[in-house]
């Protein structure tokens, strides 16, 4: 299967979304070739609107465009998106529930040679702490434009996190996406791997490989981190044991995000994997993977351990 | 088109309900924001009492006007003036900033009727009015949007984001003020951290820029009117204000930027008024 970024499926789903739906406007921020809003720049350049290197007026200006009846994507870096301009996220946005997707892209480590400012790391416990807010990291191609597609139905504030790796694209046409839902990819009963984002596709190799070790993995798809949901998590806790995976620091991701509905409901041995509390760096976005313990191999180390508890 | 006299009389009067309604609000409320309230008031009542077209009975209107009060704080100004317009009984305004009452310290355009959005946190609204009057542009509607800045709000580098990005989009569609009283909270703006000569600065941004005395309903009406009609750019509406203005011991003084007064206190302003 071609590998494609989630950030070019979400620019090919937007050219297709602007065809059918004529209050969609995009703002971007001198990013376009990147955030790949350009195809519907190039198809729709009256309804593109570039702000220039000024993310704080890109998201306010989203957000008087929701105001007025439009339906406004704002797409940037996602460190940017979720740092710079914050505040105006949450004053302009996320208070009034104003109907902005934030669609920020180069999330994670595999942003790869920029290094460790532009890396986001921690959008996604900082968009979670937001009230109001969804929070959407799509795992592949296919999920990501169906994740966009959710996001214009929705009426309210949506952060979508997208990355610029091209990743396999891991589901068919027959994947079901639904806002607030995980998905059981895989059943098993010794050990539940939930995943979001890039993770998704390790966690799958890693339960293959457990398999040959006689170890039946779940393997569940978180992508709406937020609302979570919860159902799911409480199934994955009958294996008695769970590790989360993502490309994002382990204080306030996923990781968190399951662990709060795991102590308060049924708590089981758990491991967060993750980025642990430091920034990324440079270099090729394979290499960080591996440098971070972020591959299906590390997920197999961390569920032995976590069986052999 | 200036004012007739019996224009400006009524305006007068209005103007000096809505200052004995900002004094009784901030008063009961026991906190909130005179200073900026009373420096603004004149401008606010100009504007919904004789330049806005808004609906007080279908305050969504999709063809109306729209105001971003974008100096949040002066949010009793903007509540006294939507309740006298007709937008929500004025018995709402007794219970500004009490719990579970309509009126939130800073504007929340989900609760109250008559707000086109939620402001507060300095420097956002000039940035909303952007995507009011693009949005205007491309449905091709001729609403006008017009937004009040502080003088001291403007040291927040979004605002020159925002005033770049209005005139690079030609938003002729957008008048925006600033309420120029001189102070803000730790004392004169120019010695906290100035931001120059004010007109200078939007006009290098590519703004037209119009200097009245914004206490002067014929200045305040007819800056408004060149402003509809100046094609091809944003226009800046700095008004000289007082802070304070109308109460006598309140006037330019910086201590009243955030402070309620006592009962005493406003029985003494509300003779003044």
């Amino acid at each position: 299967m071609a590998k494609i970024a989630t950030r070019e499926a979400y620019g090919k789903t937007l050219v297709e979304l602007g065809e059918e739906i004529q209050d969609i406007v995009v703002l971007d921020a001198d990013l376009s070739q990147s955030t790949k809003t350009v195809f519907f720049a190039k198809k729709f350049p009256e309804r593109f609107f570039n702000m220039g290197i000024a993310e704080q007026n890109l998201m306010g200006t989203a957000a008087g465009f929701a105001a007025s009846g439009k339906i406004p994507f704002a797409s940037t870096f996602a460190v940017f998106a979720t740092g710079r301009a914050f505040e105006q996220i949450r004053n302009s946005i996320c208070y009034p529930k104003l109907n902005v997707k934030i669609a920020a892209t180069h999330a994670g480590l595999t942003v790869g040679e920029d290094g460790a400012t532009h890396q986001a790391i921690e959008d996604l416990a900082i968009m979670r702490a937001l009230p109001n807010m969804t929070v959407i990291c799509p795992a592949d191609s296919v999920e990501t434009e169906l994740a966009v597609r959710a996001a214009v139905l929705y009426d309210g504030p949506v952060y979508l996190r997208l990355g610029r790796l091209a990743v396999e694209t891991i589901f068919d046409e027959n994947y079901e996406f639904k806002l607030g839902r995980g998905v059981t990819l895989r059943e098993g009963k010794d050990i539940a791997i939930i995943a979001t984002g890039i993770m998704v596709n390790e966690a799958i190799k890693a339960a293959q490989k457990l398999e040959k070790d006689g170890i039946d993995a779940m393997v569940i798809n978180i992508s709406t981190l937020k609302p979570i949901d919860k159902e799911i998590i409480l199934k994955a806790a009958e294996c008695g044991a769970i590790i989360t995976a993502e490309e994002h620091s382990i204080i306030g991701g996923l990781g968190s995000a399951v662990a709060e509905v795991l102590a308060e409901s049924k708590p089981v041995r758990m491991k967060r994997i993750g980025i642990a509390d430091e920034f990324g760096q440079s270099g090729k976005p394979d290499e960080l993977l591996r440098l971070y313990n972020l591959t299906s191999d590390d997920i197999v180390k961390e569920a032995k351990k976590l069986k052999a508890y | 088109m200036s004012l007739s006299q019996e224009q400006i009389d009524e305006l007068t009067e209005k103007a000096r309900l809505i200052r004995r309604h900002i004094i009784n609000m901030i008063t009961e409320a026991g906190s909130g924001h005179p200073g900026g309230s009373l420096s603004c008031a004149d401008i606010l009542t100009t504007l919904y009492f004789h330049v806005l077209k808004v609906d007080p009975k279908n305050p969504k209107w999709a063809e109306r006007d729209r105001f971003v009060l974008s100096k949040g704080h002066a949010a009793p100004a903007l509540y006294a003036v939507l309740a006298e317009k007709g937008f929500f009984p004025k018995e709402e305004l007794l219970k500004l900033r009490k719990t579970n009452a309509m009126l939130q310290g800073h504007p929340d355009m989900n609760g109250t009727p008559g707000l086109d959005i939620s402001t507060g946190s300095l420097g956002q609204g000039l940035s909303a009015a952007n995507g009011m009057a693009l949005a205007a542009k491309l449905d091709k509607k001729d609403y006008r949007v017009y937004v009040l800045l502080g003088d001291g709000e403007i040291e927040e580098g979004q605002v020159w984001e925002a005033a770049m990005c209005a005139a690079h989009y030609n938003l002729d569609n957008l008048t925006a003020f600033v309420d120029n009283n001189g102070l803000q909270i730790d004392g004169p703006i120019d010695k906290v951290m100035s931001p120059g000569i004010i007109q200078d600065k939007f006009k290098a941004f590519g703004w037209n820029v119009i200097d009245i005395d914004g206490h002067d309903f014929s200045q305040i009406a007819s800056a408004i009117e060149q402003a509809n009609n100046t094609r091809g750019k944003p226009t800046v509406i700095v008004a000289k204000t007082i802070k304070g203005r109308g109460v006598p011991f309140m006037e330019n003084e910086a201590g009243w930027h955030g402070k309620a007064p006592s009962r005493q206190q406003a029985s003494e302003a509300l003779r003044a008024i």
